[in-house]
């Protein structure tokens, strides 16, 4: 008896567990312009599930102001707002657009790994119809739209349908204490040659050059970024951040651009055990005002203004390039009964009034930044977007490249660093993820 | 119906148990051993691979290594808090030492704190500008950032937490040997050292056997402490264990008939330990 119901116990688990995990996967229809609908008053009845990650201070409030103005505006719809942080709703979002209560709509980070697997797997609406019908493809420059476009097959940024739109801009460039510079004689560098003389006489004079911590080993690729900036060329460096076929790790330009990093680390520019201080603490530290300048991104600028006040300041780096990017673009689900609803939402919270709230609130507005009244280093993160974001010096975030690319670049990075990888092995790696992510998986 | 046999209806009995524990635990326990059959992305229709990803574990670099990471882990978690336990219980038993119940809560309370805030705070010590690097005079040290130590650093945090549970297990243990025993190996002349052995280790079999199950089992599941005080596996990967492994497969590298494999890969592993350990400890005490 005892052995039989056991075994029959097995055998119903089995049977309920038993078929090919993964759903079917079709393709959500192209809907052309004229058959979606505008007119939310039209709509009945609806309510919207929001899966949103804006969390931080300025985020929710921002959200908060637009989801009430979206509701006094629209009575008939009603917003589900289900917030997580980032790393949760990275961690979740998969699960929920693939299960049978998914959000209408999810804030889905662009890379491979997440916005392409999902395109791949047909989770997201393309919103091609919805950007002509609304407009959005004038609103948005192409720069920014390309970095939420997917083909169906969703393993190439930048090609294909539009599966998203975002708030907000970010860029990862130099903050400076501008009370240290001014100490040491120095005017904010414009050219790399001042760049480098900067570091050399802060260093001289007993400051820490570069505040920098990588025990998250988040920190080294921005640092990495920057040495790129140096010594490649924009196009060289977007082809590599999305992946391109033409695209190569091992040239002159990123030995270069190796040796550099190398360089500033062994010049003692960098705070000492980087490797095991956290990037929170090391921005922390800057703050304070240990370092005279410090690589993060501009995510950074409401804390790093209520800590240093007019002494901190924002560097493009010198040149074209820039590494940046968009927030995290907002998207429709598949198996959302209310697409169009969904659609107006997005168009809401994307309009100039709303780029209006986001910069009263201390974001970064990927619209109309320049036209956002604001003052010190908000003004110059400001300015900075508006300059990189159209122009074609915008680089994306190197983890864009292959669904492993944060993993394999941002440990690279911190291999070269630590010396257990020298040069060519650290360019090895790279081109070899690069390699393994075309074979696709 | 001998006496003493259970009835029939004390299956009935324990059915609501065993309901939970079927959904709970066994469904998505087998539920993981199918998918563990699949080569799955987590989105995309799975297909089938049947035992490539237990073969591909077996071979792969990456799994290896965080296999190795665990089994250094499992002397830091087990074999050093069950040795350091047993010497801070035999000297607390033999020295009366005055408030023994404030040193006992003292050692014990590492296991009470939440692993997350023990990692939080073993970070700052063990930071380049932190506490550590001022007692031993080596300023800007990066010893969770550094390869060769990384793993040794959450080791020591492992065997700091484990401690005070082995210690209290074992001082329970030695509040019930008979004091007669003390008595007579003390008539005989027996030192501390012989003490020790003859009296107190035989004694304490079933409460090393029980704080080794416990440990071991701590080190075998490992995640909280390496994710938050090494992020991202640790400089050049140095700090993988499997539970992180799981973890980074199955969210993020789109690897879930991986990270699947490796999760029953863990659970057999820690069934074999426990099991030998229970053995050798006399489970089945006579």
């Amino acid at each position: 008896m005892k052995r039989r119901s056991s075994t029959a116990l097995v055998l119903a688990a089995f049977a309920l567990a038993a078929c090919a995990p993964g759903g079917s996967s079709d393709r959500p229809a192209d809907r052309p312009a004229g058959e979606v609908r505008t007119d939310v008053a039209a709509m009945g009845e609806v309510t919207l599930t929001v899966w949103d990650q804006e969390t931080r201070a300025g985020q929710e409030e921002q959200i908060t102001r637009l989801n009430e103005q979206f509701q006094r505006a629209h009575p008939n719809i009603r917003i589900n707002r289900v917030a997580r942080s980032f790393d949760d709703l990275r961690n979740t979002v998969k699960l929920g657009l693939s299960g049978n209560e998914a959000p209408d709509i999810a804030q889905v980070n662009n890379g491979k790994q997440d916005m392409g697997a999902f395109v791949k797997a047909g989770l997201l609406v393309p919103l091609d119809g919805y950007a002509q019908a609304y407009g959005w493809t004038n609103r948005y420059p192409e720069s920014v739209r390309r970095l939420a476009s997917y083909p169906d097959s969703g393993d190439a940024l930048g090609e294909g349908k539009l599966y998203g739109v975002p708030q907000t801009g970010e860029l990862v460039g130099i903050f400076y204490n501008k009370t240290k510079l001014a100490e040491l004689g120095l005017t904010p560098p414009t050219t790399w040659a001042e760049f480098d003389a900067a570091l050399a006489k802060a260093k001289a004079a007993g400051q820490l050059p570069i505040q920098f911590g990588n025990l998250e080993k988040s920190a080294g690729p921005y640092l990495f970024g920057v040495a790129m900036h140096r010594h490649s060329q924009p196009a060289a460096e977007i082809a590599l951040a999305t992946g391109r076929p033409e695209a190569s790790w091992p040239t002159d330009a990123n030995r270069a651009a190796a040796r550099q990093l190398l360089d500033w680390a062994g010049q003692g520019y960098l705070t000492p055990g980087f490797a095991g201080l956290k990037n929170d603490d090391s921005w922390a530290n800057f703050a304070k005002g240990e370092g005279v300048f410090h690589i993060n991104g501009t995510w950074l600028t409401p804390d790093l203004k209520a800590a240093m006040g007019d002494s901190a300041g924002f560097l493009r780096p010198p040149g074209e390039s820039i590494t940046g990017g968009t927030g995290l673009p907002w998207a429709i689900s598949s198996k959302s009964k209310n697409p169009d609803a969904a659609a107006a939402y997005l168009n809401f919270i994307t309009s100039p009034e709303a780029m209006k709230v986001l910069g009263e609130t201390a974001n970064l507005p990927v619209l109309d930044a320049a036209q956002q009244p604001a003052t010190g280093l908000q003004k110059e993160v400001f300015d900075a977007w508006q300059s990189a974001s159209a122009s074609a010096g915008l680089v994306p975030y190197l983890d864009y490249a292959t669904p492993n690319a944060y993993e394999v670049v941002s440990g690279a990075v911190e291999q070269l660093l630590s010396g257990a990888l020298d040069t060519e092995k650290f360019l090895g790696t790279l081109q070899a993820d690069l390699d393994a992510g075309r074979g696709g998986r | 119906m001998a006496a003493g046999e259970p009835r029939r209806v004390g299956y009935l009995y324990v059915l609501p148990a065993l309901a939970v524990y079927g959904l709970f635990l066994l469904f998505p326990l087998l539920h993981s051993g199918w998918l563990s059959l699949f080569d799955w992305d987590g989105l995309s229709p799975g297909t089938w691979a049947g035992l490539d990803n237990y073969v591909e574990l077996a071979t792969e670099e990456g799994a290896a290594a965080a296999f190795g990471h665990v089994a250094v882990l499992v002397l830091f978690f087990a074999v050093l808090p069950v040795c350091i336990g047993l010497v801070l219980a035999t000297v607390l038993h033999r020295t009366r030492v005055r408030g023994l119940p404030f040193f006992r809560t003292a050692l014990f309370l590492p296991q009470v704190v939440a692993m997350v805030v023990v990692a939080v705070a073993w970070q700052r010590i063990f930071a380049p500008d932190g506490v550590l690097n001022a007692v031993l005079g080596t300023p800007g040290h990066a010893w969770l950032g550094d390869e060769s130590t990384a793993l040794l650093a959450v080791g020591v945090v492992g065997t700091w937490v484990q401690t005070g549970l082995a210690m209290v297990l074992f001082l329970g243990g030695i509040g019930k040997i008979s004091g007669d025993l003390f008595d007579a190996v003390r008539m005989d002349g027996a030192g501390p050292v012989r003490e020790f052995r003859t009296v107190i280790l035989p004694s304490l079999r079933p409460e090393i056997g029980v704080a080794l199950t416990l440990t071991v089992i701590a080190a075998l599941r490992t995640f909280d402490l390496v994710y938050m005080m090494t992020p991202q596996g640790g400089p050049g990967g140095s700090t993988t264990v499997p539970a992180y492994e799981i973890y980074q497969r199955a969210f993020h590298g789109g690897q879930v008939g991986s990270a699947a494999a490796m999760g029953v890969t863990i659970t057999l592993l820690a069934f074999a330990v426990t099991f030998v350990i229970t053995r050798i400890s006399g489970g089945e005490r006579r």
